[in-house]
């Protein structure tokens, strides 16, 4: 697959943004001692685009993911997804946006244990009252994206690192998302198991699917369009990737 | 989530943990089978009970001369001789319409002898009327007939007990003669035995005859007074009816207007009956309240092992927050799970007290009888158990903080 320029024609159309956060602020009160994870983050993420957020831990990163997942809420600031409002919806209503627009990918691929990958990735439609079969058909065509359509019965044990991240990825992707927020998705996988993710992610941003993925490495970030580095709950910098990596052509040329 | 997914989850959910369900529910089990057992063995001391009463005769009502006055000192009931032969056949004649029998009855007490044998016990003037109102059988020989009655022929029925008596095993008795008080007299059957009445008396130890071979011919009186009635009513229904019916009868017979004083008493078995039941009530009441009190601790051991549960799987409901799961979504889960927990343990626990109470009726020839309502109790109630000892491990689950559910190890 060549490599596709969208952000070009991205910035020359000027769509509404995936995500735009706006003095985004988080405090949190532990005893007397107040933190201020978030102290002003001004951010949009337009809709194809694939970035890295980096910075060390305590830098704020986790915070801003949780925000921007709608696991949290803001406690200054707006939060715009998809052009709503939602730093000021309740409990549930979050649930339900999470549910429709946010697919989620973790470190440790947060898998159901003791349940087979097809279940797996059926789980967010079972919340949206998606009937049984249209679950079992959807969560077949994600897994096939995914290109594990021959596993749909394995448990996770029976899946190695990667196939599990995969299965956690065809989870995401089954809702049809606005975003896919992957938090340290190669973590807790070996090199050439990384670079594999990191083509699937590629190959799924290149189809649109825009992409936020949360890492402290530098080399798995080269593989995103644009570098969002955070630190001290601020943002220190936001540059597109210059020599951006393709995980394809690496795969090939350890091959 | 609809509900039908909720219960599919809970079925999966539980299936995975296999021991560790069975161990939830076996206090339900053991609880629900409690109730179910010992409601049929209390219901099955009821109908033991009511068989007792049944013995004495069906919806029986016992018709008793008033009490005599002599010089100020009143005599006990029966002692007048206010209550006549033509009382019973004017009954009989009459109250159709509530009565289906009615049986003069007059006893004595006499040594009868057979061959070397003797023995003393109660002998008893009635009419054919007589052995259907206390639904009693002849086992050997026939009931004597009206004619026998209006002729005042010298036969009798012997009672099992006295029957064992007289004559030894295998010795026929049926066309033999007897000495009643130096009458003889010709046994005409045996009785079926009635066993003991509800108050230990040996109900067999007894011999029957016709009221007019009775009083004529033994007692060797001409009058026509009458021991008592055995009036059976229609139906239980009809019983109170009957017993009014009698009462303004006989009141009419006696000249006794309503304002005067009765010259005879109508009892019926009600009041013995409730305080039977009353007394098997309070065994009910109290193994069915040691049966709750299990099921209680039932109810205990499910919520404590929804409790460990959701402590355990707080990672998986921070998956199931992160993938659009409501607060709802994850109270009904975990609600239905200790229901399901708990019906399935009600179920279960349903068909052990059934093979319990099954086994017992057949080891021990106790009677048991299968409540449905108290079954239908025992499983709502463990269903009500589930429900209510899954609320607070729910409600713990549904407030889980997405984030931290997620981070938990």
């Amino acid at each position: 697959m060549a490599p596709s320029e969208p952000q070009a024609v991205v910035e020359k159309t000027e769509p509404r943004p995936v995500v735009a956060t706006t003095a985004l602020e988080k405090i949190y009160r532990m005893g007397d001692v107040e933190v201020r994870a978030l102290r002003g983050v001004t951010l949009s993420v337009l809709p194809g685009e694939f970035i890295a957020v980096m910075g060390a831990s305590g830098s704020g990163k986790s915070t801003f993911m949780n925000l921007v997942g709608c696991l949290d809420r803001p406690t200054h600031g707006s939060y715009r997804l998809d052009g709503e409002d939602v730093g000021l919806l309740s409990r549930d209503q979050l649930a339900r946006v999470r549910g429709r627009r946010i697919g989620f990918v973790f470190q440790g691929f947060n898998l159901l244990p003791r349940t087979s990958a097809v279940e797996n990735v059926e789980l967010p439609l079972l919340y949206q009252g998606v009937s049984a079969r249209e679950r079992r058909e959807r969560a077949g065509v994600a897994l096939e994206r995914v290109g594990l359509s021959d596993r749909l019965d394995h448990t996770p044990a029976q899946l190695s690192g990667g196939q599990q991240q995969r299965v956690a990825i065809a989870r995401a992707l089954v809702n049809k998302p606005s975003l896919l927020l992957a938090d340290e998705p190669t973590g807790n996988l070996d090199s050439r198991t990384s670079l594999e993710v990191m083509d699937l992610f590629q190959e799924l941003n290149d189809q649109g699917l825009t992409v936020v993925l949360v890492t402290h490495e530098a080399d798995i970030a080269q593989h995103a369009r644009r570098t969002v580095t955070f630190r001290d709950g601020l943002v220190l910098s936001d540059h597109p990737v210059v020599e951006r990596r393709l995980a394809r052509r690496e795969l090939e040329r350890k091959a | 989530m609809s509900f039908l997914a909720a219960l599919v989850t809970a079925l999966r959910a539980l299936a995975k943990n296999k021991l560790r369900s069975f161990l939830a529910i076996l206090g339900i089990i053991i609880a629900v089978a409690a109730v179910v057992a010992t409601v049929s063995i209390g219901q099955g001391a009821q109908a033991k009970v009511a068989k007792q009463m049944a013995s004495l005769g069906s919806n029986l009502l016992i018709v008793l001369p008033g009490s005599t006055m002599q010089h100020g000192s009143a005599s006990g009931t029966g002692s007048a001789q206010t209550l006549t032969r033509e009382d019973a056949r004017a009954i009989e004649r009459e109250l159709g319409a509530s009565v289906a029998a009615v049986a003069p009855v007059n006893r004595t007490s006499a040594q009868i002898v057979h061959g070397d044998q003797n023995w003393f016990t109660q002998v008893q003037g009635t009419t054919t009327a007589y052995f259907e109102i206390r639904s009693w059988e002849v086992e050997t020989g026939a009931l004597f007939g009206p004619e026998d009655e209006s002729s005042a022929t010298k036969v009798c029925l012997l009672g099992k007990t006295v029957a064992g008596k007289l004559f030894a095993p295998g010795e026929p008795t049926v066309g033999e003669q007897i000495r009643v008080k130096h009458v003889p007299c010709k046994v005409i059957g045996v009785l079926a035995a009635k066993g003991q009445s509800s108050f230990g008396q040996d109900q067999d130890d007894i011999i029957v005859m016709p009221w007019s071979t009775l009083v004529r011919r033994i007692v060797g009186s001409q009058a026509d007074a009458v021991g008592q009635l055995m009036v059976s009513a229609r139906s239980p229904d009809a019983v109170s009816r009957a017993e009014h019916d009698v009462t303004a009868l006989l009141r009419q017979r006696h000249h006794r207007p309503e304002t005067a004083v009765q010259d005879f008493q109508v009892r019926n078995l009600a009041e013995m009956q409730e305080a039977a039941r009353e007394s098997t009530d309070t065994i009910a009441i109290l193994l069915g309240s040691v049966a709750l009190i299990s099921l209680l601790v039932g109810a205990i051991g499910i919520a404590n092992v929804m409790l460990v549960s959701v402590t355990e799987r707080t990672r998986e409901i921070g998956i199931r927050l992160s993938v659009g799961a409501r607060s709802r979504d994850v109270l009904l889960q975990f609600l239905t799970e200790s229901t399901v927990l708990a019906t399935v343990g009600g179920v279960l626990g349903l068909a052990l007290g059934v093979s319990a109470s099954r086994w017992m009726a057949f080891r021990s020839e106790w009677p048991t009888v299968l409540s449905v309502p108290a079954m239908g109790a025992a499983l709502g109630l463990a269903a009500l158990a589930g429900i209510l000892a899954g609320f607070y491990p729910a409600v713990r689950a549904a407030r889980l903080d997405p984030i931290e559910a997620l981070r938990f190890e």
